[in-house]
């Protein structure tokens, strides 16, 4: 059981990475990846709200009524991103306003939702409580690993200390700025993608169709 | 058998809806209702427990920047100390003159932009701040002699993306500049977002306003005016957008439409 439920916080890190393999939450991913301490924050926020919301889910679930069942997942979703937002707001000023509308919108990041829908409603509440932190870092892992190439190679700096002196500021260094922009982070997420599945190609998926060669007539 | 329901004991009524089938409509009815009453519960009970916390920290944000681009901001010293230091004013933005209609530490000024009973709607409005609130905070801060040393007035107008809010400190001669500080703002990061950048923040301090005729001179664009370099802030590198949203809010507010009454003021002596 112990084994079963490290694999479950493990494995949605690589194996089963809510970006790279099941390519949710890639909305978010571009929009705050900009620097590593807004990813961190990101980060925490996310698997907190995905380890809690499919808790409580979880311990409801057998009176879930189907009919209204992805609302109520979405109300106790909702309620928890606006207190994680509130917190961030009393205690991390700064960070909350640079994130601004993105915790905002954890509430439609799909990762959540997905975990809720597909392992919550069936699993009991720790193991669904563990699942979510799982998908909640492996979703941070590729949000710290984009960051980190953004913020270094875009403002010459990791975590806002200086890396590399800019120009701007009189160093040498001229910052990629289509990295400060959301765009680059499609790239970045597509690399890591061919990166992954290249180390394990287990997660190549089959074509759906075939390509099939006609003869000259 | 409906009678007989509705006298069990509440535990007994709560119990009888969980054992319902979780598809039949009184439980449907009964499970909507009750997540909605806790998630409001919590939701409330976290809005009211930090809202204190929230309101102290919006505060001591602005005052930051007060005391950033007064030039006197110390991270080692407490804001709410540091701050003790301005003297606050409402003034009338039409006469310059202060009035006491209004509590300096409680008025908002961004609120008063949208009370029609103190603000206007814009004609002209190169800023592109649609409503202008007649009256403003500013902040005095004077030497210990008593005598006017700086004073920081509240600036804002549209850039590329976003309204950019910012403050603007003055030497006592109400000409010269000693500092500018946008303290909200949703400029593109690497290019607008340069109005934070330190060092061009530094090509402010010194710039004049008015040349000796008292013609408005202050200009940021690639090339300097024909009044003189005096005048002049460089644009920013690849956002001109935002330069040309700086150029026109800093001539608004120091024109007649902003603060001009009030710099004459200053400049003859009044404050």
């Amino acid at each position: 059981m112990a084994h079963k439920r490290r694999e479950m916080l493990t494995d949605p890190l690589v194996d089963n990475n809510p970006i790279t393999l099941q390519v949710l939450g890639i909305c978010s991913a571009l929009a705050v990846t900009s620097s590593m301490q807004v990813a961190l924050v990101m980060t925490i926020a996310v698997t907190l709200v995905t380890g809690f919301s499919s808790m409580f889910i979880s311990m409801i679930r057998n009176h879930i009524p189907s009919s209204i069942r992805i609302i109520v997942q979405m109300v106790i979703i909702a309620s928890l991103v606006i207190v994680v937002d509130q917190v961030l707001k009393a205690y991390a000023f700064e960070i909350s306003k640079t994130l601004s509308v993105f915790v905002g919108l954890i509430i439609t990041n799909c990762i959540v939702m997905g975990r809720a829908e597909a392992f919550a409603m069936k699993n009991p509440p720790i193991d669904s409580f563990i699942d979510g932190v799982g998908n909640g870092l492996g979703y941070g892992l590729i949000l710290m690993l984009v960051g980190f190439i953004r913020e270094l190679f875009g403002s010459g700096s990791l975590f806002g200390v200086t890396i590399l002196e800019t120009v701007n500021n009189g160093g040498w260094y001229v910052p990629n700025g289509m990295l400060l922009l959301p765009p680059s982070a499609f790239f970045i997420i597509g690399l890591i993608i061919w990166a992954f599945r290249a180390w394990k190609p287990a997660q190549v998926e089959e074509r759906e169709y075939k390509i099939q060669s006609v003869e000259a007539h | 058998m409906h009678n007989d329901d509705q006298q069990t004991e509440p535990q007994g009524f709560i119990k009888r809806f969980l054992a319902l089938p979780s598809d039949s409509v009184p439980k449907t009815i009964f499970v909507a209702v009750s997540v909605c009453l806790v998630a409001s519960m919590v939701v409330s009970a976290a809005a009211v427990a930090l809202r204190p916390a929230q309101v102290v920290n919006a505060l001591k944000d602005k005052q930051i920047n007060i005391l950033q681009v007064a030039g006197i901001y110390d991270p080692d010293v407490d804001v709410v100390e540091a701050f003790a230091a301005f003297e606050p004013h409402v003034l009338e933005l039409a006469t310059g003159e202060f009035t006491d209609r209004f509590d300096p530490v409680t008025f908002d000024d961004r609120a008063a932009a949208d009370d029609p009973e103190i603000s206007r709607a814009l004609s002209d409005d190169p800023a592109g701040i649609g409503r202008q609130a007649n009256y403003v905070t500013v902040y005095l801060l004077r030497d210990d002699a008593g005598d006017l040393e700086r004073v920081i007035m509240p600036i804002h107008g549209y850039g590329l993306w976003s309204t950019l809010y910012g403050f603007i400190a003055l030497e006592a001669n109400g000409n010269d500049i000693y500092g500018l500080q946008f303290y909200e703002h949703a400029e593109t990061p690497g290019l607008g977002a340069e109005v934070d950048n330190p060092r061009w923040r530094a090509l402010w301090s010194g710039a004049k306003l008015r040349d000796d005729d008292g013609e408005l001179q202050i200009t940021v664009a690639k090339t300097a005016p024909p009044a003189g370099e005096e005048f002049h802030i460089d644009a920013l590198a690849g956002a001109t957008l935002t330069s040309v949203g700086v150029d026109n809010l800093i001539k608004f507010w120091m024109g007649d439409a902003g603060y001009a009454p009030f710099l004459e003021k200053i400049q003859a002596g009044g404050v």
